[in-house]
């Protein structure tokens, strides 16, 4: 009985030092079904922008985005060739799969015809206001983008 | 079991490794003193501020996102994301890890000015930073 407390504590320990690895790795899911998160992405992607979900867009769109950095969007977002590749891996290992559709226009989440099709009831006006802006602002009304979740009956849109 | 736990482990330090060779803890006035040996000039804040708020024949200058005086929040000019303060005497963080400070300098730089900053131009424009006080 000792020993298993012993086991268990020696586990807890390790796990906890070693859990942003596993995230580094890409090997677990996260609480959502989403994979966990991994910090560099968090760190150097989020301090733009939202850090989206890789599920958002195809391995190839990813791809190209990533060889890409130095010209983003009208940005130069590049990044050390070592972090650029573990981001790239990871983006890519979690990408959203073919079926949801192919690399949407410019690779802009906001092009894909499933995105369009998501928001088909809204009409431009909501787009526009100061509270919102721009579709690429998930988190106007989906409180839970910075950790990927979208449910449908969490959308608040603002006035 | 063990091979598992193993590859935890090589992950773990391999992490760690990496962490290790991206911060280079440093102080404002260091990297200050630093990029101004390295131009072998005199610092001027006056003239970081000059840089800072202009445009340098192009669409942005630093103010676009990180606004006229930085003490406050600042806001990302294309994305609307929210910026935190630049001036170090608002945000202790700031300038405090000098390859975080080299790779924003690369990019901001390029980004508004179509070029990277001199170390001259970077320390002018800490030195208007660090002059910046509640």
């Amino acid at each position: 009985m000792r020993r298993r407390v012993k086991i268990g504590t020696a586990l807890a320990t390790v796990m906890m030092v070693v859990a942003p690895a596993l995230a580094i790795a890409g090997e677990h899911e996260g609480k959502h079904g989403g994979p966990v998160p991994l910090p560099q992405y968090s760190q150097e992607c989020g301090s733009c922008h939202v850090p989206f979900a890789p599920r958002l867009l195809p391995a190839a769109s990813w791809r190209e985005l990533m060889g890409g950095l130095s010209r983003h969007f009208g940005t130069d977002a590049s990044l050390e060739p070592a972090t650029t590749s573990a981001i790239g891996a990871w983006l890519e290992a979690n990408a959203g799969s073919a079926l949801r559709g192919a690399a949407p226009a410019e690779n802009r989440i906001t092009r894909s015809a499933w995105f369009l099709h998501e928001h088909r009831e809204i009409p431009s006006q909501t787009w526009r206001r100061p509270s919102v802006e721009r579709p690429s602002n998930c988190a106007a009304c989906h409180a839970g983008a910075e950790k990927g979740i979208f449910h449908e009956h969490d959308v608040r849109i603002p006035r | 079991m063990n091979r598992m736990l193993l590859r935890i482990a090589i992950a773990a330090l391999a992490m760690h490794a990496t962490l290790a060779a991206t911060a280079q803890a440093a102080t404002p006035i260091e990297l200050l003193s630093r990029y101004s040996a390295q131009a072998g000039s005199v610092p001027l804040a006056e003239r970081g501020r000059a840089l800072f708020t202009a445009r340098h024949g192009r669409e942005w200058s630093c103010s676009s996102c990180h606004g006229d005086i930085p003490t406050g929040a600042g806001r990302h000019a294309s994305t609307g994301k929210t910026i935190a303060p630049l001036a170090p005497a608002f945000d202790a963080e700031r300038f405090t890890d000098s390859v975080r400070v080299e790779k924003w300098f690369r990019r901001n730089c390029n980004d508004v000015m179509g070029r990277e900053c001199t170390t001259a131009e970077k320390a002018d424009v800490i030195a208007w930073l660090l002059s910046l006080k509640p």
